[in-house]
């Protein structure tokens, strides 16, 4: 088809009233991935894969496995929609980034893959969602928490020394048990992983809230990483800390994502431009668009997405 | 040329020769409020300063070391009625054993509140019962506790020969107890409350139960608060006199309450420092007004320890995490 009606023929459809319940076919590829008429992107509609100064990383040369799904996910807060028909897949060997405005409902999709959502009281959910193909809902909770675990906006190491904050993760229930030289190994390799070995293996017995901000975000990911899950979630994990933490973090979520599917919500572009291989945009609830980072952000097929991903980066 | 930039480079000049705080420049009005929040300040600094003062010259006046080390004695003679090594002994015992026991039962409610609190309509009733019992005299807590221990836990009160009398250190230290209750339910709810939600979902989020993040996370990160709130407890207690005197009973030497033992001790009554000072002074039967003196002073002592030791507790302590 001819570029221009092309264009034409997608003005036409965002005039149309949108239908009642959306569905993005994730599997399937851009419709549209040429670039748009003209040669040089239009300024404000698209075009900022370009970006100066951003540079995006190598995807990942490990298979990409299908760990979670979402399938036509709904959640409500009483009787206010957050989240809408959502359909996506979180595959391991990548990074998933869900972008989008304040309130979109990518944070509260996010606490649905661990059932935290559900430690608020009105919060209703729809559709399923399964980790390695069984459903969520019947896993027990504690034991999905453990396949499936967070890393939150605000550090928030535990009132203990480092060795237990990633200890207390290993732990039965609260208890004191295994005995600690048991725990040495795990706890040790759980740091390396997280780039954290090289500055507290020497001081394990110090107070965790006595390290930096980016050590104790680090420290954060460590503990999420020792029960060894298979999904990690990361909800706007670099939104506390400064620049030269972020790159730090950054650079550790790429290594984790070839062992550990990974999906992070962030409120920065140059980030998801930065270290995501997948994107899916998120407004007022819906997944709008979702696919490969460079098609989101380079030539985006929904014109919402092209606004927001232009109006992000000015 | 706009009025805006003429006066622009006015503004400096006039800030610079009026200085801002010159009281002189205020409304009338203004500076009579001024000079009553200073002079209630002084006021304040003015009688605190004369009770320590005053506490410490009389202290000092009848400073005597071998007091703390002997017992008291009933006599007339005031070299021959001895110390108070009892009430000291006593005032130690119903500071351990109260907070013994408003400590853990304080810290479940606080617990249960902030981590639970449903039906919530429960709740409010908690919350209402720990109001009255904080707005409660002592000495109404004291009556109460008496018919209490006499008609219902006369076993572990003094046993005067079959006759129970309904006093007993386990009977004074559970009334005081209540005292010291409220102030460590509220330190320790208000420890809690400052800990963000996302400290908890995170324990959720590595797989943990409810009881195993309240224990491993939530009570160590509300230590100091707990702490803040029995030593505020231990001051109350300290100073309390009415239940010390109807329900520890008005003998100067601890009594064991049985033919012996520990139990006994307990079982025992005895006195503390605030009712050895009400005794010895001519509000009580004056026998010993300068060994209720310094009585009096070393009572002040540990009291403001105790405060201290809130102050310090309290102080420089930043939160360990941000919302």
């Amino acid at each position: 088809m001819d570029p221009l009606t092309e264009l034409d023929r997608r003005d036409e459809d965002l005039l149309r009233p949108p239908p009642p319940v959306r569905r993005i076919l994730v599997d399937e590829q851009p419709t549209i991935v040429q670039p748009p008429p003209g040669g040089a992107p239009v300024a404000g509609t698209s075009g900022i894969a370009a970006a100066p100064g951003v540079r995006r990383a190598e995807p990942s040369p490990a298979p990409k496995v299908e760990r979670m799904r979402a399938e036509a996910v709904s959640i409500a807060y009483g009787e206010k929609l957050a989240v809408d028909q959502v359909t996506i897949p979180v595959r391991q060997g990548e990074v998933l980034a869900l972008i989008g405005p304040s309130g979109c409902g990518k944070t509260t999709l996010l606490r649905s893959f661990n059932r935290l959502v559900e430690l608020t009281p009105t919060a209703t959910r729809g559709g399923r969602i399964t980790l390695d193909g069984e459903d969520i809902d019947r896993i027990e909770v504690t034991d999905l928490r453990r396949r499936v675990s967070m890393v939150f906006q605000q550090p928030n190491p535990f009132p203990m020394s480092v060795f237990d904050n990633v200890a207390y993760a290993l732990r039965e229930q609260g208890s004191r048990r295994p005995r600690r030289d048991s725990l040495q190994e795990p706890v040790a390799d759980a740091l390396l992983r997280a780039g954290l070995w090289d500055e507290v293996g020497s001081t394990l017995d110090h107070p965790a809230l006595r390290l930096s901000g980016g050590q104790q975000q680090r420290l954060c990911i460590a503990r999420a990483l020792a029960a060894r899950p298979e999904v990690l979630l990361l909800d706007e994990p670099c939104s506390a800390l400064d620049p030269r933490s972020t790159q730090v973090i950054e650079e550790l979520i790429l290594r984790l994502r070839e062992e550990v599917a990974v999906v992070i919500v962030t409120h920065n572009m140059q980030q998801a431009l930065r270290i995501a291989d997948h994107v899916g945009f998120m407004y007022l609830g819906e997944l709008v668009e979702y696919g490969p980072a460079e098609q989101v952000f380079g030539s985006p097929r929904e014109q919402r997405t092209r606004e927001y991903v232009a109006g992000a980066f000015g | 040329m706009s009025a805006t930039a003429q006066r622009a480079p006015a503004l400096p000049a006039r800030t610079a020769t009026a200085p801002r705080d010159s009281v002189r420049a205020w409304p009338l009005r203004d500076r009579i409020g001024y000079f009553c929040a200073w002079s209630a300040g002084l006021a304040l600094i003015a009688i605190a300063g004369s009770i320590v003062v005053y506490m410490a010259f009389r202290g000092a006046q009848y400073f005597d070391l071998s007091l703390l080390f002997e017992s008291p004695n009933a006599e007339i003679d005031q070299s021959a009625s001895g110390g108070f090594k009892d009430p000291l002994i006593g005032t130690a015992m119903l500071l351990v054993m109260s907070t013994a026991m408003a400590a853990p039962l304080g810290v479940a409610i606080a617990v249960w509140l902030t981590e639970y609190g449903r039906p919530a309509g429960l709740a409010r009733a908690v919350e209402s019962a720990i109001e009255i019992v904080a707005g409660t005299p002592s000495i109404v807590l004291a009556m109460f506790g008496l018919i209490l221990f006499q008609e219902w836990f006369g076993f572990l009160t003094f046993d005067a020969e079959g006759s129970t009398l309904g006093r007993s250190f386990i009977a004074a230290s559970a009334m005081m107890s209540l005292i010291a209750l409220p102030l460590v339910v509220g330190a320790t709810r208000e420890a809690l409350n400052a800990i963000p939600r996302h400290v908890r979902e995170a324990s959720y989020a590595l797989g943990k139960t409810k009881a195993a993040t309240i224990r491993r996370v939530l009570l160590p990160a509300a230590r100091p608060g707990i702490g803040t709130g029995a030593a505020l407890g231990m001051g109350r207690v300290a100073g309390d006199t009415a239940i010390v005197v109807v329900l520890l009973g008005s003998t100067l030497q601890i009594v064991n309450g049985t033919d012996g033992g520990i139990d006994g001790l307990f079982r025992g009554t005895g006195s503390t420092l605030t009712s050895y000072v009400y005794l010895n002074s001519p509000a009580g039967e004056g026998l010993a007004p300068e060994k209720a003196y310094f009585a009096a002073f070393v009572l002040m002592v540990l009291v403001i320890i105790l405060n201290f030791v809130v102050t310090r507790l309290a102080r420089g302590r930043k939160p360990l995490w941000t919302r």
